[in-house]
């Protein structure tokens, strides 16, 4: 049954394939951005540039938690653990990303800091319960889907006056980044990279729904298909996008209609907004200052909010010299046009975050020898 | 860490419930779907140790065969549910 599955699939495949040769007009370029590593990752896991036209594009968003997380963050939880002796709960991913003076978080913890790695906030919060003498503080990355268990812990810990237990918030907002790029100057002035629609990611919108996205595809006038993690979803989403540029519409469509509705997920966007605000300002790497795109734990929380109760610093640090991770992310460069890709950074030695998670662009070009061969997307900057 | 993972329901005590996928099992928290019936032989979307979403088995099983094809190819998976 399985081989007959797997046949299916590449027929079905094929005839996407097919049909998306067949809609594309040759006379112009389709320049399609994936926000999210999910989507990066299957891009390339399953060569699904090899089977567009040359003319239809997927450049690649920062939609990376980890990658997007600045070094300063990175470089304030090191602190935690250095000045405060804290315990550090963290999701496996950012231990091995690059902070300042080439410290990471794993080599920190190699020396004896003592930093958990963590499956769920369930595990940071038992950690806290178990350790009654210790600070433990939980490092909360992500986007929209990961930030609901975040705002579940700070309620639990409130409610069970888990005094020991904080949380180091950077949780980010996807709507708020897709906007940063459509109006940062690269791509309305200088147009190096023109992104004419937008894959939306699958997980954040089965928690935001699909409204959000309405606002900037009206505004910014590029359609945008809410896509699933699988190949052929995301071949079928490109078919959509590539409808809606040649009948001119921008609109906010739904591949993924099995488990994302326009609402989303009201239980977990109800606990998000009774913990967490917006902030004013967050920085991103490759995306700078950007107003209103993150979130920071509301007042009534404070007290279980590891900034204030550390007074945790501004910090401004640089990527490492040479390293291409702010314009990548925002689609600017492409992995290859970094010096540094490898050659002295590989997914074993990374020094940028891109190159870290399995979902960031580099690590995607590394691991599927992408880069071996040359791509027929370089002619996209001639032609754009 | 984005990944999603669909997992099957064994037992539900309150907010928890004991999930299976692959011969692991896994405590999760029912704490999202509060608001949907979950019942043991259900699928549920894993996402941090958080239930998310609700699955038909179909879903789940086409998620999984997508998942077995990288495991093969890739080696030892981000185990970060």
């Amino acid at each position: 049954m399985r081989y007959v599955d797997e046949f299916r699939q590449r027929e079905l495949a094929q005839q996407l394939a097919a049909a998306i040769r067949k809609e594309a007009d040759p006379q112009r370029q389709y320049n399609l951005m994936e926000f999210c590593g999910g989507h990066t990752h299957a891009i390339f896991r399953y060569g699904v540039q090899d089977l567009m036209p040359s003319n239809v594009h997927f450049v690649h968003g920062p939609g990376c938690p980890v990658c997007v997380l600045p070094v300063g963050r990175i470089d304030n939880a090191i602190q935690l653990v250095e000045q405060h002796d804290v315990i550090l709960c963290t999701y496996g991913d950012m231990l091995r990303v690059p902070a300042s003076g080439r410290k990471s978080l794993l080599k920190i913890k190699a020396g004896g800091a003592d930093i958990r790695m963590v499956y769920s906030t369930q595990d940071a919060l038992r950690i806290a319960r178990d350790n009654p003498d210790r600070q433990v503080v939980f490092f909360a990355i992500g986007f929209e889907t990961t930030t609901p268990p975040t705002a579940v812990a700070i309620k639990q810990a409130r409610t069970e006056a888990l005094d020991n237990f904080s949380v180091f918030s950077n949780h980010v907002l996807t709507p708020a980044a897709i906007q940063n790029i459509l109006e940062s100057p690269e791509v309305r002035e200088m147009g190096s990279v023109s992104i004419d629609g937008f894959f939306g990611p699958s997980h954040v919108s089965s928690i935001i729904g699909s409204r959000p996205y309405e606002f900037f595809a009206e505004e910014f006038q590029r359609p945008v298909v809410i896509a699933g993690f699988e190949p052929l979803d995301v071949m079928q989403s490109a078919l959509m996008l590539i409808r809606q540029l040649n009948e001119g519409r921008h609109e906010v469509e739904n591949e993924y209609t099995r488990v994302v509705t326009r609402e989303g997920n009201t239980k977990a966007q109800s606990l998000v907004a009774e913990v967490f605000e917006l902030r004013r300002t967050f920085e991103w790497r490759g995306l700078g200052l950007v107003p209103y795109s993150a979130l920071q734990i509301k007042k009534a929380f404070a007290g279980l909010d590891a900034e204030q109760r550390f007074h945790v610093p501004a910090i401004s640090a640089s990527d490492v010299k040479g390293c291409e991770c702010p314009s990548i992310l925002r689609g600017v460069k492409r992995p290859t046009d970094c010096k540094l890709f490898g050659t002295v950074c590989t997914p074993e030695n990374p020094m940028g975050s891109c190159m870290v998670s399995s979902e960031g662009a580099c690590a995607a070009y590394w691991s599927y020898g992408r880069f071996r061969q040359p791509e027929k997307s370089d002619t996209r900057e001639d032609a754009a | 860490m984005c990944l999603g993972i669909p997992m099957k329901v064994l037992q539900i005590d309150g907010f928890n419930a004991r999930c299976e996928a692959k011969g692991v099992e896994r405590e999760v928290s029912l704490f999202m779907l509060q608001d949907e019936e979950v019942k043991p032989g259900d699928y549920v979307m894993i996402h941090v140790g958080y239930a998310i979403q609700k699955m038909t088995p179909q879903e789940a099983r086409s998620a999984w065969e997508i998942f077995d094809q990288m495991l093969a190819a890739d080696g030892p998976p981000d185990t970060t549910l």
